[in-house]
């Protein structure tokens, strides 16, 4: 009975143990359950394709209003997400315990957020942004707005839907596959914060744009102008969380995605805007299908040895290696670069040598230990657009020679040793004549 | 103590009392030696005996900073075996660069103490090794006493070596150096300082390769053990080139110099710290051209005695010296133009301009133990020896010999080095011991022999004995004097009370002022208990329990050792101040604000940050009150660092007035944090700094790159976590 009990338990837990094998974790580092935060469930249908497309790559949304009172993003300490879509432009403030800090808490705990404003982004939503490095345009009326750049439409409107192409160039955020259509935007333009080293844009302005209210006559010269503006930012957080920030919510809609482009001034009319190759490419660069990288295996060790050793001696050749792997989506594969680095370093580095690769994820290089003692760390700092940055620091001494590790006797130093030995058998004859000569 | 005192010289000087010990049968010679050895027994353990007080009053532990460096180098040592340690590269001190331990210390005191060490064990003495380092310094203290009374005996007679002994047994300039705990490089040095000088004055005396070949073994010792050595190899050197220009010269002086030079150089040589300085430093040229002076001098000599002219000699001298000191003198040229000797140190120049250091070498004036020493230190470690060394000087002049003088130009420039430094006086010591020694003896002999030759006829045919038949003349000759015995009785009784005042003095001053270990700290409480505060190891434990083993703390110098020997970790700078730019970094991270400081210390790779806090319990020895010369050394190095930034019309202060970058820098925020808060003393308002006895200026102080780790109970120490990059920006 018992047995039964426990076979029925085995087996009622199967599917649990496969679904967690198939969970987020650092072995597996793809998001798998998603919190979907909007203003409205209409928005659920407005934009299913975008959602669709999440589902049918194995994505688990979840749907909330965002001021459902009970969202929650972690019970009992632990996040019952991986990943968080704020389409909620204009809520003021979340239900249940949800606000600003709570949620760029999730991000510093590694998980990633795709954030969409609009016009009249509310204050909360500019507040999650620009703590993230995006300033979104203060005036809560203003539309991004390009006059020799704009989508042609049936109707002539006030040039606020734009066709964007001044797309960032990254395979690894945007896919191999180019972008042959302009993306239609259309919402609020942001400046991204100079002080911020992470965040960058991936989508941006034409040199023509600029940011206004496009219902009002234009009084003073505009704040934002320019390719200074971004439409689309991405940010990589140092713990590798990802951060996609729009400034428009309708680009993930499916009229956006079903609708043709013609970009004014352009012949060429596309049936199809880029904008479902666009944003389903970032969500997969977001939730970490792409661009993961890990590194590891550490070794390193004097030529002709194996073991590592606890300390160097200074002009040792030793051997280092690591492995670099990066993660396909379900798969960790070799990484193949030919630009990874390391450091041999203290305070400065003092040996900077290119890994070679075997093209199966190993990375190795040999070199001498410099002729200078002290700690010194083999560092690999890895930073490269899209991916996830590799800081590896490896502490190791190095000692100068003991005092039996020098030459004995130095061939330049003969006329010394000469000079001793024959000054030692002088003196011995001389004490010899001078005591005994008489 | 006091009563032994009295003994001593009592005893001594009125040999009379000894034939009451008539049962005894024994001749007097043989008395004489009986008590001879028993008061030096007995001043052997007195002199270990009177430095215990630490250990009675706290516990058996090392003291003060550089001992903790002494004894975790000797337990590395006694684990890992001599080879080890002669190879230590130690990467947990001055990080990144570490040290090369065996190559830039005095291995001295370590070998002496893990020999002796060896030794117990061998004898089946289950000891600890922290007990052994804890009671070298009193064991060497009680050798120098013998040493002293040998030196003494060299010097003038038995009496006064025995004086020489009592004295310096107790002495408080020494017993500051040497009192139990205090494992310092000094606590070995002085016994082999007194011990080279007593042999190469005895080589001196007598000409003898043998005392001389002892003399040089003694020299390495010194050498082995202490940078004091530079003093033997300049004072020898002088002490010959006074007897050469007073024409004491003679071929006893040109055995015992040159023996002991050249062979004292070869020896020192072994040690790795000191290697070839003693032909390529500028402070060891002084010992080599006295040597070729000698050369010189021998050569003119023989000469002399082949010519036997006369004119024709003073012709040859002319030429001969005009060549010897024109070769000398291009030769020092060359040398030190080429590079080859290097000229003298900034330390060495701060002891000959004592106001060298204080204008160029911030980090040797910020020690408090160079600093010139007041006139109170003196009277504080000397007190009745500093009447009686004139007096010791004027016996000596009196009977002018090679080894008075010698102890006469050793006492002058000791005396002229205490002055310059107050840790000097420690070298002052056994010479000021020695010549007073010499006065006490001969004043108290000549007094008992007035006051004997009086009562000698009384006594009948008893008062034969030490008493030559010179002195019962000389006796005779006074006899005409009025009131001369009941004068000599009243100075013998002023005498007898000023030495019971001096032991009574150095009692006190031992166990008052240098039996304190400054690790612990002991404080009179509102009710007159005592309270101790034990807050420095307290913080090293919470470091070794808490921290990674990998962490870097960084504090200012003066906590290194402690760190690395009790909290097992990391320090970016040590009491080894060899390197000024790294101390000025750490300087420059402290007197910065606080999102500089923190770039300085991600390069450094910083994990933590200690301060020394004394605002909650008054005591005044903490961060806030060194922190000038952290200014004034960062600013040395890197000029963005002004003193003047940190004062208000030259004046520094914590309080509401003190200067905006004062308030804000890093070490007054970590100093201060949450200290606004805090209530200390009643009747005050919170944020009152006891230490410094004002309310401080900055109550609201917020630390963005940095986050309290520790603080401990009384807040003496404060340790803060750096924290890692923020993560959006």
């Amino acid at each position: 009975m018992s047995r039964a009990l426990a076979l029925l338990t085995l087996l009622s837990s199967f599917p649990f143990l496969a679904l967690l094998s198939n969970a987020f974790s650092p072995e597996n580092p793809t998001d798998r359950r998603v919190l979907v935060l909007l203003d409205d469930f209409s928005i659920k249908s407005s934009h299913s394709l975008y959602f669709n497309s999440l589902q049918t790559r194995g994505y688990d949304l979840d749907f909330k209003l965002a001021d459902d009172p009970k969202i929650a993003l972690q019970r009992y300490g632990q996040y019952l997400y991986d990943a968080l879509i704020l389409f909620s432009p204009t809520i003021d403030s979340f239900g249940g315990s949800l606000n600003a800090a709570a949620i760029l808490e999730f991000v510093d705990a590694g998980h990633d957020l795709i954030l969409a404003a609009d016009a009249s982004a509310s204050d909360l939503i500019r507040e999650i942004a620009s703590e993230c490095g995006v300033d979104f345009d203060e005036d809560a009326a203003a539309m991004v707005v390009d006059h020799t750049s704009y989508a042609v439409s049936d109707t002539e409107g006030d040039h606020t839907l734009i066709a964007g192409d001044n797309i960032i160039q990254s395979d690894v955020i945007l896919g191999r596959e180019k972008i042959k259509a302009p993306v239609l935007f259309k919402g609020i333009g942001h400046s991204i914060n100079p002080a911020n080293s992470l965040v960058m844009k991936i989508l941006s302005a034409s040199p023509s744009a600029y940011s206004a209210n496009p219902k009002s006559k234009l009084s003073a010269p505009p704040t934002l102008t320019g390719s200074a503006i971004s439409l689309v930012s991405v940010v990589q957080a140092r713990n590798n969380a990802r951060i996609l920030i729009s400034g428009s919510l309708s680009m993930f809609s499916n009229r956006f995605f079903r609708s043709g482009v013609q970009k004014a001034g352009s012949t060429i009319n596309h049936d199809k805007s880029g904008n479902e190759q666009f944003v389903t490419e970032t969500s997969k660069w977001v939730f970490h299908e792409r661009g993961h990288l890990k590194a590891v295996n550490v070794r390193h060790h004097k030529v002709g040895e194996a073991e590592e050793p606890s300390i160097y001696r200074i002009n040792d050749d030793l051997e280092y290696s690591v492995e670099v792997y990066e993660w396909s989506g379900t798969s960790w594969e070799p990484y193949v670069a030919d630009d990874v680095q390391v450091q041999f370093y203290m305070m400065s580095p003092y040996v900077l040598k290119t890994l070679s690769t075997n093209q199966k994820g190993v990375y190795y290089t040999s070199f001498k230990v410099p002729d200078v003692y002290g700690v010194f760390q083999f560092k690999v700092e890895y930073e490269k657009l899209g991916f996830t940055s590799l800081s590896l620091a490896k502490q190791i001494p190095v000692r100068p020679f003991r005092h039996n590790e020098y030459e004995r006797f130095i061939t330049t130093a003969f006329p010394y040793y000469g000079a001793s030995f024959s000054m030692m058998g002088g003196f011995f004859l001389f004490s010899l004549v001078y005591l005994y000569h008489k | 103590m006091v009563a032994k005192m009295e003994k001593a010289t009592d005893l001594l000087s009125s040999p009379q009392s000894l034939f009451s010990l008539k049962s005894l049968k024994l001749k007097t010679k043989q008395q004489e030696l009986l008590i001879r050895i028993s008061i030096l027994c007995l001043v052997y353990i007195l002199a270990f005996i009177t430095r215990l007080f630490s250990v009675l009053r706290y516990e058996s532990m090392i003291h003060e900073f550089d001992p903790y460096f002494n004894y975790r180098t000797t337990l590395y040592l006694t684990q890992k075996g001599f080879y080890e340690f002669w190879n230590w590269f130690d990467s947990e001190s001055w990080y990144p660069l570490g040290r090369i331990i065996g190559g830039t210390l005095y291995p001295g005191l370590m070998v002496t103490a893990a020999f002796i060490y060896w030794i117990l064990r061998f004898l089946r003495f289950a000891v600890h090794i922290r007990e052994v380092c804890v009671l070298t310094a009193p064991f060497f203290a009680s050798n120098t006493t013998l040493v002293a009374y040998f030196f003494g005996k060299e010097l003038w007679d038995s009496g006064a070596g025995l004086v020489a002994a009592a004295l310096i047994a107790i002495c408080p300039g020494y017993i500051s150096r040497s009192v139990a705990g205090s494992y310092d490089n000094e606590a070995v040095a002085i016994f082999a300082l007194l011990l080279t000088f007593y042999l190469f004055v005895k080589a001196v005396k007598g000409g003898s390769l043998a005392w001389s070949l002892a003399s040089a073994f003694g020299y390495f010792y010194m050498v082995s053990a202490w940078g004091g050595y530079i003093f033997i190899i300049n004072l020898i050197p002088l002490y010959v080139l006074v007897l050469l220009v007073t024409g004491r010269y003679s071929m006893r002086l040109y055995v015992a110099y040159n023996c002991m030079y050249i062979l004292g150089m070869l020896l020192a040589m072994q040690i790795r710290f000191v290697g070839f300085q003693h032909v390529q430093s500028g402070e060891h040229m002084a010992a080599m051209g006295v040597f070729f002076l000698m050369q010189v001098f021998y050569f003119l000599d023989w000469v002399k005695h082949l010519l036997n002219d006369q004119k024709l000699f003073q012709a040859f001298l002319r030429i001969t010296l005009t060549c010897a000191i024109s070769v000398g003198a291009v030769a020092l040229g060359v040398g030190t133009a080429s590079g080859y000797i290097s000229p003298w140190t900034g330390r060495f120049y701060s002891l000959l301009d004592p106001t060298y250091a204080k204008d160029h070498i911030p980090i040797i004036a910020s020690v408090s133990e160079h600093q010139p020493t007041a006139w109170s230190s003196f009277m504080f470690d000397f007190h009745i020896l500093l009447i009686l060394f004139p007096a010791g000087l004027y016996f000596c002049f009196k009977r002018l010999s090679d080894a008075t003088i010698f102890i006469v130009m050793y006492g002058l420039t000791s005396m002229y080095f205490a002055g310059v430094m107050v840790r000097l006086i420690l070298v002052a010591t056994p010479a000021v011991c020695l010549i007073s020694a010499i006065a006490v003896s001969a004043t108290i002999k000549n007094f008992s022999q007035l006051v004997r030759t009086k009562t000698k006829p009384t006594q009948g045919g008893s008062g034969k004995g030490t008493t030559s038949a010179k002195t019962s003349s000389k006796g005779a000759l006074d006899q005409s004097l009025p009131y001369q015995k009941n004068g000599a009785i009243a100075l013998l009784v002023g005498a007898f009370y000023l030495l019971t005042r001096y032991a009574i003095h150095c009692t006190w001053v031992t166990s008052e002022a240098y039996s304190s270990p400054s690790i612990v700290l002991a404080a009179r409480g509102a009710h007159g208990n005592r309270v101790i505060f034990d807050d420095y190891r307290e913080a090293y434990f919470w470091l070794r329990q808490n921290t990674p083993s990998d962490a870097k703390v960084m504090s200012w110098w003066d906590y290194g050792y402690q760190i690395t020997a009790m909290g097992n970790r990391t320090v970016i700078v040590d009491n080894n101040t060899w390197n000024n730019t790294h101390i000025a970094t750490v300087g420059r991270a402290m007197s910065s604000y606080e999102d500089e400081a923190y770039e300085i210390m991600r390069s450094l790779d910083v994990d933590y940050v200690l301060v020394v806090f004394g605002g909650v319990t008054g005591y005044s020895s903490d961060d806030i009150n060194k922190f000038l010369w952290m200014v004034r050394i960062g600013g040395g190095v890197f000029p963005v660092i002004k003193e003047p930034d940190y004062l208000v019309n030259g004046e520094y202060r914590v309080d509401k007035g003190a200067a905006p970058k004062m308030l804000n820098c890093l070490m007054y925020k970590l100093s201060y944090y949450r200290f606004g808060e805090l209530t200390t003393e009643y009747g005050k308002p919170p944020g009152y700094d006891r230490a410094r006895g004002v309310e401080i200026g900055n109550k609201d102080i917020k630390l963005e790159y940095l986050e309290e780790a520790y603080t401990t109970s009384n807040w003496i120490v404060r340790i803060y976590k750096v924290k890692p990059p923020k993560n959006r920006w």
